[in-house]
């Protein structure tokens, strides 16, 4: 084993490793929110894991978006089948340790070669898209510098990783056509053949070091990116498939119950119950807020979503309130509950395990009340979201703790809250006028 | 005039049933532009021969506006109530005119013990047309543009774009669609409680915005499936000062007159 070896294993082990720490960290901030069971009806998550997440179910509702987007995709997935082979010869010192499948091996290695150019076509449309059409769905105040930078990184970090791959196979088979040694005759190169003219002057031993250059830059390329999807709006690639799983799959208007809330009820209305009871023996803790100020009371599902989120803007672009001026985007809600669980995340590693507060919360200081009330729950965000994300199920949370909570409604609404207690409908009208329509 | 309406108690008092129970809803009940859709939707019915009845003065308000303007526990006193009376009665089938009391009692009564068979009365009225007890053709609706506004507790909410659509085709009308609609319809601008408030501050309003694109196709009539909707875009429609040659009119109305009831 060589010292090229050793050195492989080791950017390989460092590059996963930190990764794994990353991830970790996700896990635990998710697990912040509080508890909601989304393991039931198994089958029916699996196949909308299947449609939306693997089939890209919802993506060509806009076509060019859509049909490009499947393109990086299906190149990533498959072209990751060739970065197993980097890693087996990386490990072992072989050269192109596949090969002996030979005629499979030549297909193959076409295949992902036209995906690789597919790729470089998709990223290219794409940044002209954010640069130079500067499609409007791009922009919106939550789009400030780091989500626009973010975007524009995942895009180059692409084109450079595919540039690399093609670079390494154009040198790759001048060797091999020049029998340098271990370059076995194998893999067919129909799109990096078209770079060969500019290394053919070359002598043999510069492109003995810029095949390793390519194949190194291709490599860390990969693990460096690896590591930038935690950090990224591009970590939607891994959680699009667990959000997917995890979806809401009742009605899309049909809000979450808190069962809490039912027993007091219920209690209220029984007869039988004894007014003077003492509370059943507790362990003590302070009963829980009602609805969300801030991340720990949301739904582990909803900053599930937050970090799920990828700021394609589908949602937004589709929102009434959106489109008629108003404060609130969805896109933004998901965005603040990302950056603001990131905030209690750090906050958390930076005093030993346990959050100290720090004066802020997602209510008030990330997003505001008038976002909150400009929503008509018409869901049309959910419907458009390509991974199903639910920025409804925030904003309703908030809205219970706002009027719960800190007894802020809007002041129409604080009427119509009291005309529902008092005569049973919105409007100040007597119960006992139901049925005047039928006199008229 | 006077309709004759039976109450569930007065049914239950004489030892009948009912084939189905009609929610008004407050906008039903209450609302002056409603009230003729409820009067519409009950002549259909009369005239089908359905053997129905209402809740009265024991119907409340199901809660929804003030589940979505963040009062639970609101909603669920007025839900446990109503869960009460109506389980009281034995209701198993359940039409309403509004997609938002269709939503809450569908969707949100069955976790507090309230599961009934709910129906829209798009859903209702292609029932009785499919089994013969309702006959309508055309009429004076016959080769008019109309286009449909999918409510987004019906559509969105509940998947129901089919329905409303299958009513207008009995029209022979020459049904339009609008760029957004169905699944992408754009909301009234009334959902989520926004009917009882002021709008927040914006360019302009929601339903503004809606009625520009209803109007946009021209039509001689704007279909709605729900009494916000209607109130919404009736709105949008004065705004753009077309209600001389633009009317809007819910689903149950537009068969009624076809009808010619």
């Amino acid at each position: 084993m060589g010292v090229e070896n050793i050195l492989f294993i080791v950017a390989l082990a460092v590059g996963i490793g930190l990764f794994a720490r990353q991830v970790r960290r996700i896990a635990r901030n998710v697990r912040l929110g509080r508890d909601e069971d989304r393991s039931d009806r198994k089958a029916e998550r699996w196949g909308v894991m299947a449609r939306v997440a693997l089939g890209q179910g919802k993506m060509v509702v806009r076509p060019v978006a859509g049909i490009m987007h499947i393109l990086i995709y299906v190149g990533f997935v498959l072209i990751n089948l060739e970065v197993l082979e980097i890693i087996i010869d990386g490990i072992f010192g072989t050269h192109r340790v596949l090969s002996f499948l030979g005629g499979f091996y030549d297909l193959m290695i076409a295949v992902f070669e036209w995906l690789a150019l597919g790729v470089v076509v998709a990223c290219v449309v794409f940044l002209a898209r954010r640069l130079v059409i500067r499609i409007p769905r791009f922009k919106g105040r939550e789009m400030t510098s780091w989500p626009k930078r973010d975007a524009v990184y995942i895009l180059l970090i692409e084109l450079v990783l595919m540039g690399a791959l093609l670079k390494m196979n154009a040198v790759d088979q001048l060797l091999q056509e020049r029998g340098a040694e271990h370059f076995v005759k194998a893999g067919s190169f129909p799109v990096s053949s078209w770079l060969t003219p500019f290394f053919a002057g070359m002598d043999t031993g510069t492109l003995l070091v810029l095949e390793r250059v390519y194949w190194w830059a291709h490599i860390l390329g990969i693990l460096a990116f690896l590591n930038y999807l935690p950090i990224s709006k591009h970590f939607h690639i891994i959680l699009a498939f667990p959000n997917t799983w995890y979806s809401k799959l009742e009605p899309r208007t049909q809000v979450r119950n808190m069962p809490r809330i039912t027993e007091e009820v219920k209690l209220m209305m029984d007869p039988s119950a004894d007014p003077y009871a003492t509370p059943a023996e507790g362990d003590g803790a302070p009963p829980e807020r009602f609805g969300a100020r801030d991340v720990q009371d949301l739904s582990w599902k909803s900053l599930l979503d937050a970090y799920t989120c990828t700021e394609c803007g589908r949602c937004t672009s589709e929102c009434p309130a959106n489109l008629t001026g108003k404060l609130l985007s969805p896109r933004k809600i998901m965005m603040d509950t990302r950056d603001r669980l990131e905030e209690v995340g750090r906050n958390i590693d930076a005093n030993n395990g346990t959050f100290q507060d720090d004066g802020k919360a997602l209510l008030g200081d990330y997003i505001s009340e008038e976002e909150l009330w400009a929503c008509t729950t018409c869901n049309a965000c959910t419907q458009a979201c390509p991974v199903n994300i639910d920025p409804v199920a925030i904003i309703m949370d908030m809205r219970r703790n706002l009027v719960m909570e800190e007894s802020r409604p809007r002041p129409a609404l604080t009427t119509m809250l009291t005309n529902v207690e008092n005569n049973g409908a919105p409007w100040q009208f007597a119960q006992s006028d139901r049925m005047k329509w039928t006199e008229e | 005039m006077t309709t004759r309406v039976p109450t569930m108690s007065e049914l239950t008092a004489s030892g009948e049933t009912p084939e189905v129970l009609f929610w008004v809803g407050c906008a039903g009940s209450f609302d002056d532009r409603a009230r003729k859709i409820t009067k519409a939707f009950v002549k259909l019915m009369h005239h089908a021969g359905v053997k129905f009845a209402v809740l009265g003065t024991e119907e409340s308000c199901t809660g929804d506006p003030a589940r979505r303007a963040g009062n639970e526990f609101l909603f669920q006193m007025q839900a446990l109530q109503n869960i009460q009376v109506l389980n009281g009665y034995g209701v198993r089938r359940i039409v309403t005119a509004c997609p938002h009391c269709f939503n809450t009692i569908r969707n949100e009564y069955p976790e507090l013990g309230g599961s009934y068979e709910v129906l829209h009365h798009s859903q209702f009225l292609n029932t009785l047309l499919r089994e013969g007890r309702l006959k309508v053709e055309g009429g004076s609706f016959r080769g008019k543009r109309i286009t449909f506004h999918d409510p987004c507790y019906l559509g969105r909410g509940n998947g129901e774009y089919e329905a409303p659509r299958e009513l207008l085709s009995k029209l022979d009308a020459e049904l339009v669609e609008m760029k957004r609609s169905r699944a992408q319809g754009l909301c009234c601008g009334a959902g989520g409680a926004q009917m009882f408030k002021e709008a927040e501050p914006g360019d302009r309003e929601v339903n503004i915005a809606r009625s520009e694109e209803a109007l946009g196709t021209a039509p001689a009539v704007i279909a709605a499936g729900c009494p916000f909707c209607n109130t919404m875009m009736t709105d949008g429609v004065k705004h753009f000062e077309k209600e001389g040659e633009v009317a809007v009119k819910d689903l149950a109305e537009l068969i009624a007159e076809a009808a010619d009831l």
